[in-house]
């Protein structure tokens, strides 16, 4: 099982949760958990062809999955996989 | 950062001040006058920007601009420490300059009274030798960060959002900018502002010290700076995070081969209406006779018109619960936006029905949502229920 964190942003599209634990071999396999948990969430990750959205990034602990394999980087039990999408505010 | 140290001494008033950096050997005297001249960009005088500016100030950093063009109101003071009740209706720059003055008369402040744009951005920043990002939207935030990796200016970021911040710095030498981190906004509506999410006051003052503590680490040179390292806070769970960041080779800005060499339209980039002509076409829509009403819209007196004659309709608020408790419109039925898919049965397709929410911004969103389900005739309120209070209903009370 490996600890997905959910942000803020994203809590009203996942029953409100901040974390959840979920099975899956590959970062694409925890997070087909994720969107199968919460279809909601679908939309907010991936975009209608089925890849992750620009503005979202994808930790595993403290790596940018980007420089790893991508959603192919093997998730290990006990790791964490962080959401961490684009805010803006400051005033 | 290397910043040249001309030999200007400090004053005997000067060394009293700044006595307890004096004798830190980590600032000492070298540091002192580092920190004198020093030219620091602060964008935004509001919740990032006030403790910024603050403590900078107090720091004794010899200049720093600010850019802001905004007008101090009373929802301002929940967080923005630096303007106070009696600044309310004052230009926050003239307000923020105030108190930063009274703090440390030893320094100067330079005033922008405007919005930074894709034409003055350059104009603005290249006599600065860093620029501290306190804005609160996406456009901003690129155009920030394109004109900083441009012109080799280390930019200090910090971004809030209710009950969480995030921190770096982007394009230090060397390090990644804000595109390789992000390489595309998300969809305009997607993350709610301020004024309609909320934030906790005390969270712009969290992440605002973080980055004035790095401008300070930056112009002093010591210590570890954030440059490759984007800080998460979340003030709910009281917890720091860490993750790394790295420059992306192929980034279209800082990247090894840019394909972005001059500022672009940050608006259109981000798919949002450019405010200026946001403010046109407001001006045109206040030519409008007020009981405005169209086939998509309508506005506060029409809709008093249409509720005082007992029209039939579906009036529908689509703000959230702790908002309904603040104030409402009477009559209107409480489905909050994210509940509207699910609840949408409660509504009748070939009724007609009017949305309102906080401004309008919401509810247009549920329109378009009824529009696609099915419904035939939907309104939305413009201005939300603010306008009902400046139009309507001033006992109604705005937040």
């Amino acid at each position: 099982m490996a600890k997905v964190l959910i942000p803020t942003p994203l809590r009203q599209f996942a029953d409100k949760h901040d974390s959840v634990d979920l099975a899956g071999a590959t970062v694409a396999e925890v997070l087909a958990s994720l969107t199968q948990k919460f279809p909601d969430l679908r939309k907010q990750l991936f975009n209608d062809e089925g890849k992750m959205r620009s503005f979202v990034n994808v930790y595993l602990n403290d790596d940018d999955i980007r420089y790893l394999k991508k959603d192919a980087t093997p998730v290990a039990a006990g790791d964490t996989l962080s959401i961490v999408p684009s805010i803006a505010g400051g005033v | 950062m290397a910043v040249a140290t001309p030999p200007i001494p400090l004053t005997k008033d000067e060394i009293l001040r700044y006595s307890r950096h004096l004798i830190l050997p980590e600032v000492s005297m070298e540091g002192q006058l580092k920190l004198k001249s020093a030219k620091v960009l602060m964008v935004g005088a509001g919740g990032l920007g006030a403790p910024l500016g603050l403590y900078l100030a107090a720091s004794g950093v010899g200049r720093i601009g600010i850019v802001d063009f905004d007008v101090v109101d009373f929802t301002n003071l929940q967080r923005q420490v630096i303007h106070g009740t009696k600044d309310v209706g004052k230009k926050k720059l003239d307000s923020a300059a105030e108190s930063m003055l009274d703090i440390n008369p030893y320094m100067t402040v330079d005033k922008f009274d405007t919005a930074i744009t894709s034409d003055n951005a350059f104009e603005i920043i290249k006599d600065y030798d860093i620029v501290v990002d306190g804005t609160d939207n996406f456009p901003t935030r690129y155009l920030i960060n394109d004109a900083c990796v441009l012109l080799k200016k280390p930019n200090v970021y910090g971004s809030i959002f209710r009950f969480e911040g995030q921190a770096t710095i982007f394009a230090y030498p060397g390090g990644p900018c804000y595109r390789c981190l992000y390489p595309e906004p998300p969809p305009p509506g997607l993350v709610p502002s301020c004024a309609e999410g909320g934030v906790l006051g005390i969270l712009p003052g969290t992440i605002g010290m973080i980055q004035a503590t790095e401008t300070v680490k930056l112009i002093l040179g010591v210590g570890e700076t954030l440059v490759g390292r984007l800080l998460l806070f979340d003030a709910l769970a009281m917890r720091f995070r860490e993750l790394k960041l790295r420059r992306n080779p192929e980034c279209p800005v800082c990247g090894d081969h840019p394909s972005i060499h001059e500022l672009i339209d940050y608006h259109q980039f981000c798919g949002v209406p450019n405010p200026a002509e946001v403010a046109a076409m407001s001006e045109k829509s206040a030519e409008k006779q007020a009981g405005f009403m169209s086939d998509t819209e309508i506005d506060a007196v029409a809709l008093k018109a249409r509720l005082d004659r007992g029209d039939k309709f579906q009036f529908i608020d689509v703000r959230e619960p702790n908002e309904y408790q603040i104030a409402s419109i009477p009559g209107a039925k409480l489905i909050p936006l994210g509940d509207v898919p699910k609840r949408v049965g409660e509504l009748d397709p070939n009724t007609e029905v009017i949305v309102h929410c906080k401004m309008g911004g919401r509810s247009a969103k549920a329109c378009d949502f009824l529009r696609q389900s099915g419904f035939k005739n939907v309104k939305n309120m413009l201005g939300g229920i603010t306008a009902w209070s400046d139009k309507i209903d001033p006992s109604v009370p705005k937040y």
